[in-house]
């Protein structure tokens, strides 16, 4: 059986998120509940969560968190990390054992910086050398698959039920100002731990439901800009794509959601000359970003989250606001878990974005 | 009369007791093969005139007549085949080039019909183009990723100029004097009308077509006919012909009995002169000199136009293609073996250039290899025959195709090769005046409006199965096709896995 990267498994899943503006901390396991009730969501091929302000004690620090299948591959991928890094502190992340997690591979932690020199002589700047870095490992290393390098983040992914893999890694030991969930149900069986989601690249995470259809033209074109498509997932694309608008294009998360939401030409064509303009020339530019076929996503990125629906909405989303606390959810009842009496429930429309970020108001998009 | 060793090809089969001797077919033939012979009171034929064209047949008011490859032949030979006896004999004959017309006929693989589309099932669902929205407008041109704002943040929308498509089919290039005035204005009101491009060829604008300007792609040769200012200012975008799927290395050539009137006008050359144009620009030796004509053309127009570079698959395309992409070049259109023209040596229509299925497919992933796809778009022709044709080379990797034999056929050409001697009996491929009114231009651009409308519809139905809602998703999108029944080289090339993988 061939694994995640030699062969394309779509998916389908659940997805939840949860998001304190006032940057208060939630604990872990408020998510992980919350994924019990879409139990049916999931087929136990994977499971993962995405926490953000987890590590204030390393918040100037990149976490990466990096599955080895053996000790070979481990050592092999420490030289690489020593010469690339300073390495502040290492160690193997906290787990619990249980039954329904097994065949876990070694899961490290490593708080890194660049090392200086070694970043002057990238002429990169850091983001992008971190970028490097990573992709090197994931592609070049093998046995080695770092699964997470943000910033006071940390992604928490297994093959399991997303509930399982939620008590695996003791989530209700992290607190943070916002989560993002995953339980995947993949029409293939791969049982390998990295493909299971979210998906990140620096402090974005992924978490994905839907199969797109427009994978591999978006997949030929990011990879133009030097990045390297090893798992052949949605997720893996998507992250990439939202990475090199984001980062690369500095592109505001509204204009992203126009490209890879992108309106309906007729829809463009009512709006005010200057609007149209931009949305058409984001549209022509950037016209192999536009993903077609069914998605929901939630964005987890440092200091904020935005929920997308494909541009028909042909995956289920709903999102809950109760105070400063925002929720999303494939279903109601997870919003439902986490808090039985939201001021207001919607289901965005397809295409708009939903955004929220500490101490701003929601945005409901356009 | 010299034994020439030439029997016909074809044989008219007249069924004598349908004929009623109305002469239609005589009249409609501009190749005189029928006659009414006075003493036997019926139509008798000169079957060594037929070309297989069935003007007559189509006509005929009693359906007497059809046309049958006549059965005579050679002792049978698996080398030396009937065309190849015949060809020498030809030869033998004249001392001279053989010439002929439309794309190579010979049997090489037709790629397009070793790929088969996807469609979604369960795990996605395929769209209803019926009942949501299926959007198929490109953009041709260069699309630089480097956003600037204005002082307000807001993005600035200047873009290199860019062409836009209503769906991502263009006429491709055929010549006022190859082709006939009605022709022309068919093809003209119908890019208009289906919000997308025709082109002039090498041999100038008509000034009546000036109105169309807006829709019309304007081009140079290398025998420079009918350029100038006001023709460059007419187009929409300009085209550098540097070469032509069924002629690869050679120039383009109008016989002297195509240069009348208008088409002497429109081309500024004298009338009655045969127009070849030479084998290269000879202003462009090398890449950079390619760079001068394309800046050249921008400076002309005030960098207001795309231009286009066409050229030919051959042997080392996807390298010619990245040179022309760095070359100043927003488009380059690339021009498969199978192309057709109006006249070429047969040898070379038979011989030279490679499938645009391979070139089109080495191109895209060369220049995505190059980090330069964004650089320019491309456009495939040579030959895309239907819908499944132009989804399968978006899916390759095409922003657009070219087509020109189909838009003839929706004109009623039958294919029957003999554009070169200027007696198109569909007033398509002639200047005979009384030939040309034959083809009503009103019937024509409707019927390639309802080409065009028919293939949007089918294009619209395979995007909708494979779950694809705008047709800038499947550009590239590879992952769409799988190849059957051909060699792993050949798929690799194409860049698709085999059906079943």
């Amino acid at each position: 059986m061939k694994k995640e990267g030699e062969i394309r498994i779509p998916s389908g899943c659940a997805i939840a998120g949860v998001f304190a503006k006032d940057g208060k901390n939630i604990n872990g396991g408020l998510i992980v509940r919350a994924m019990t009730t879409m139990h049916e969501r999931s087929n136990g091929l994977g499971g993962g969560f995405a926490g953000y302000g987890i590590y204030p004690q390393y918040k100037d620090l990149y976490a990466l968190h990096v599955f080895y299948d053996n000790m070979t591959a481990r050592s092999e991928c420490e030289k690489f990390i020593d010469e690339m890094f300073e390495i502040v502190n290492l160690s193997k992340i906290p787990i619990r054992k249980s039954p329904k997690i097994t065949d876990e591979p070694l899961i490290w932690r490593y708080f890194v910086t660049p090392h200086q020199n070694k970043l002057a002589d990238s002429q990169l700047d850091e983001k992008e050398y971190m970028v490097r870095c990573v992709i090197r490992i994931n592609t070049k290393y093998t046995g080695s698959y770092v699964f997470s390098c943000g910033k006071n983040m940390g992604v928490f992914k297994a093959v399991g039920y997303p509930e399982d893999v939620g008590e695996f890694y003791r989530l209700d030991e992290y607190e943070g100002y916002s989560w993002t969930a995953h339980g995947r149900y993949p029409t293939n069986t791969p049982g390998w731990w990295g493909g299971a989601h979210p998906f990140s690249m620096l402090d974005y995470s992924i978490v994905h439901n839907g199969e797109i259809s427009s994978y591999d033209a978006n997949r030929r074109f990011i990879e133009m800009f030097g990045y390297k498509c090893t798992l052949l997932t949605d997720t893996e694309v998507i992250t990439y794509i939202i990475d090199f608008l984001l980062r690369h294009e500095k592109l505001t998360l509204e204009e992203t959601a126009a490209v890879i939401a992108a309106p309906f030409w007729d829809t463009i064509e009512r709006k005010t000359p200057d609007e149209a303009a931009r949305y058409k020339y984001l549209r022509n530019v950037f016209s192999s970003l536009l993903i077609t076929g069914p998605f929901s996503i939630l964005l987890g990125f440092e200091g904020g989250m935005m929920a997308l629906n494909d541009r028909l909405k042909l995956r289920s989303m709903v999102v809950g606001e109760k105070g400063d606390m925002t929720y999303f959810a494939s279903e109601e009842c997870a919003i439902r878990m986490m808090e039985p009496n939201v001021d207001n429930l919607w289901s965005p429309r397809g295409g708009e974005p939903v955004i929220v970020r500490l101490n701003g108001g929601v945005n409901h998009g356009n | 009369m010299a034994i020439d060793f030439l029997y016909p090809e074809f044989e008219v089969v007249r069924d004598q007791s349908r004929c009623i001797a109305c002469r239609v077919c005589e009249r409609q033939c501009a190749n005189e093969v029928h006659s009414y012979d006075e003493d036997l009171k019926l139509m008798v034929s000169d079957e060594s005139r037929c070309v297989n064209c069935h003007r007559c047949v189509s006509l005929c008011p009693t359906r007497a007549l059809k046309i049958i490859k006549s059965p005579h032949t050679f002792r049978e030979n698996a080398n030396w085949t009937q065309d190849a006896i015949q060809e020498v004999y030809r030869q033998a004959n004249s001392g001279a080039v053989l010439l002929s017309s439309m794309g190579n006929p010979k049997q090489f693989p037709v790629y397009w019909d070793k790929i088969l589309i996807n469609a979604s099932q369960v795990t996605n669902p395929s769209i209803d183009p019926l009942r949501e929205p299926m959007e198929t407008r490109v953009f041709l041109g260069k699309k630089p990723t480097n956003i600037t704002r204005d002082q307000n943040g807001k993005i600035k929308t200047d873009l290199p100029p860019q062409l836009e498509l209503e769906l991502p089919i263009l006429f491709s290039a055929m010549s006022y004097g190859s082709i006939s005035y009605n022709a022309h204005e068919s093809l003209a009101r119908a890019a208009v009308e289906m919000g997308t491009y025709y082109n002039t060829g090498e041999g100038g604008l008509h000034k009546d077509f000036y109105k169309y300007g807006a829709h019309t792609i304007v081009q140079v040769a290398s025998g420079r006919f009918g350029v100038h200012k006001d023709y460059l200012e007419q187009g929409a975008a300009i085209e550098i012909k540097m070469g032509q799927g069924a002629k690869p290395g050679i120039g383009g050539h109008l016989p002297g009995t195509k240069i009348t009137g208008d088409v002497s006008a429109t081309r500024m050359i004298p009338e009655g002169t045969d127009a070849i144009s030479p084998a290269p620009h000879h202003d462009i030796y090398s890449i950079e000199d390619l760079r001068q004509l394309v800046y050249s053309l921008k400076e002309a127009t005030e960098y207001k136009k795309p231009i286009i570079v066409k050229v030919a698959a051959v042997h080392n395309i996807a390298a010619i293609a990245s040179g022309i992409a760095r070359s100043g070049a927003d488009i380059i259109a690339i021009d498969g073996f199978r192309g057709g023209t109006g006249a070429a040596p047969t040898r070379i229509r038979d011989n030279v250039g490679i499938p645009i299925e391979l070139a089109l497919a080495s191109v895209d992933q060369r220049l995505r290899e190059e980090g330069i796809r964004n650089e320019v778009s491309l456009i495939a022709g040579g030959s895309i025959r239907n819908s499944a044709d132009v989804v399968k080379a978006i899916a390759l990797g095409a922003d657009a195709v070219y087509i020109a034999t189909g838009a003839l056929l929706a004109l009623g050409c039958h294919l029957c090769r003999t554009c070169q001697t200027g007696k198109c009996n569909w007033g398509i491929a002639t200047q005979r005046p009384d030939l040309v009114k034959r083809l009503n231009p009103d019937i024509g651009c409707r019927r390639l409006i309802n080409l065009l409308t028919a293939w949007e519809h089918e294009i619209k139905e395979f995007m909708g199965g494979m779950g694809i809602n705008s047709i800038e998703s499947l550009k590239g999108n590879r992952l769409m096709l799988r190849g059957v029944g051909k060699k792993k080289k050949e798929l690799s090339i194409l860049g698709i896995a085999h059906a079943g993988e």
